[in-house]
């Protein structure tokens, strides 16, 4: 690979690379930004930004009911639309994501799951061993496994080998905002796998989800970078714009990055004085 | 002692879960609702009939926001 950063334009002519429906396990997504719906002040800005974002899949949490809970988050999602994508956050082994995802499966009426196994409570770096332990087990049991994993091209490829309907590799630890700091792993990353890539976790603003999508993810998932923005609907909308900027970029092919200038006026006919 | 989300309830053994929910407020319809009893899920469709041994550990989960 000469450049990792200048992943390769598809050939001219190939419609399929320019067509913009994202397909995950059999299900069509127009839009590539998937939104997390934690960290919003309320349930009233997360619907607008999600209405902004466009997003169709949006991740939520399993947690105790808790009676004196004002709004209902699930009917706040159902009116917006999306589908479920629950997770298993706060998960530190096998055991309990796998369980969290059952009861995830119960209570949503659905088998997808954002597979996320915590090995470390300062970064909230994933636990490769616990993870390809949940991940198989739920494979087994019928779900639609989304794992957050690490930049690691082995690790992802382990997981899409062993029937992942995706990989979620992460730009730098959650909530951290510190962008993609391994460029060249997670475009190792697509190339590593057959599966979807949608980058998870670091993202801090527009152009963060841009890079991510002109390295050749196919989406990006954003969750703190828009609810904890001063302007959450602004920033969906910023995140949108971004995610399709850096989608079209790549299917555009960009330049080669060179040390000297290259002038982009002609010097035939210049004038002599 | 049957413990409720991590707190001792008055819930007695052979109560259901669904007299588990009512004490939350939720009946057999709760939308977006799961139930585990000692680290094993209980489908909705046992809440009615599936009593509580002594000292069960019973999770009422719904949505909250995250990821």
């Amino acid at each position: 690979m000469a450049d990792a950063l200048s992943p390769s334009p598809p050939a001219p002519g190939d419609d399929a690379a320019y067509d913009d429906v994202l397909t995950i396990a059999g299900r069509p997504l127009r839009s590539r930004l998937l939104l997390g719906t934690g960290g919003f002040p309320s349930l009233e800005v997360m619907a607008e930004a999600i209405a902004a974002s466009d997003s169709e899949l949006v991740t939520v949490a399993l947690r105790r009911v808790d009676p004196t809970a004002r709004g209902s988050l699930i009917d706040v999602l159902a009116d917006a639309g999306v589908q479920l994508l629950p997770n298993t956050a706060g998960c530190h082994t096998a055991r309990d994501a796998v369980l969290t995802a059952r009861l995830a499966r119960e209570a949503f009426a659905t088998g997808w799951v954002k597979l996320e196994v915590i090995g470390d409570e300062d970064t909230l770096l994933p636990d490769a061993p616990e993870l390809l332990r949940a991940a198989e087990e739920l494979l087994d049991d019928g779900f639609v496994v989304l794992p957050y994993t690490t930049d690691d091209p082995v690790l992802a490829r382990r997981l899409a080998d062993l029937g992942c309907a995706a990989v979620m590799p992460l730009g730098s630890p959650i909530g951290s905002g510190m962008g993609i700091r391994n460029p060249y792993n997670i475009a190792l990353i697509r190339e590593a796998v057959d599966v979807p890539v949608v980058l998870d976790a670091g993202i801090g603003t527009a152009s963060d989800a841009a890079l991510a999508m002109e390295l050749g993810c196919d989406a990006v998932m954003a969750a703190s970078a828009i609810s904890r923005a001063q302007d959450p609907v602004a920033m969906a909308r910023a995140m949108r714009a971004a995610v399709q900027a850096g989608r079209l970029a790549h299917g555009a092919g960009r330049i080669p990055r060179r040390l000297y200038a290259t002038a982009s006026t002609p010097d035939e006919g210049l004038a002599a004085f | 002692m049957i413990v409720l989300n991590g707190e001792h309830s008055d819930v007695r053994a052979g109560e259901t879960v669904v007299a588990v929910l009512a004490r939350l407020g939720l009946g057999l319809d709760a939308r977006g609702v799961a139930v585990a009893v000692d680290g094993e899920v209980v489908p909705r469709a046992s809440w009615d009939s599936f009593a509580l041994a002594e000292d069960a550990r019973v999770e009422v989960l719904t949505a909250m926001q995250g990821g």
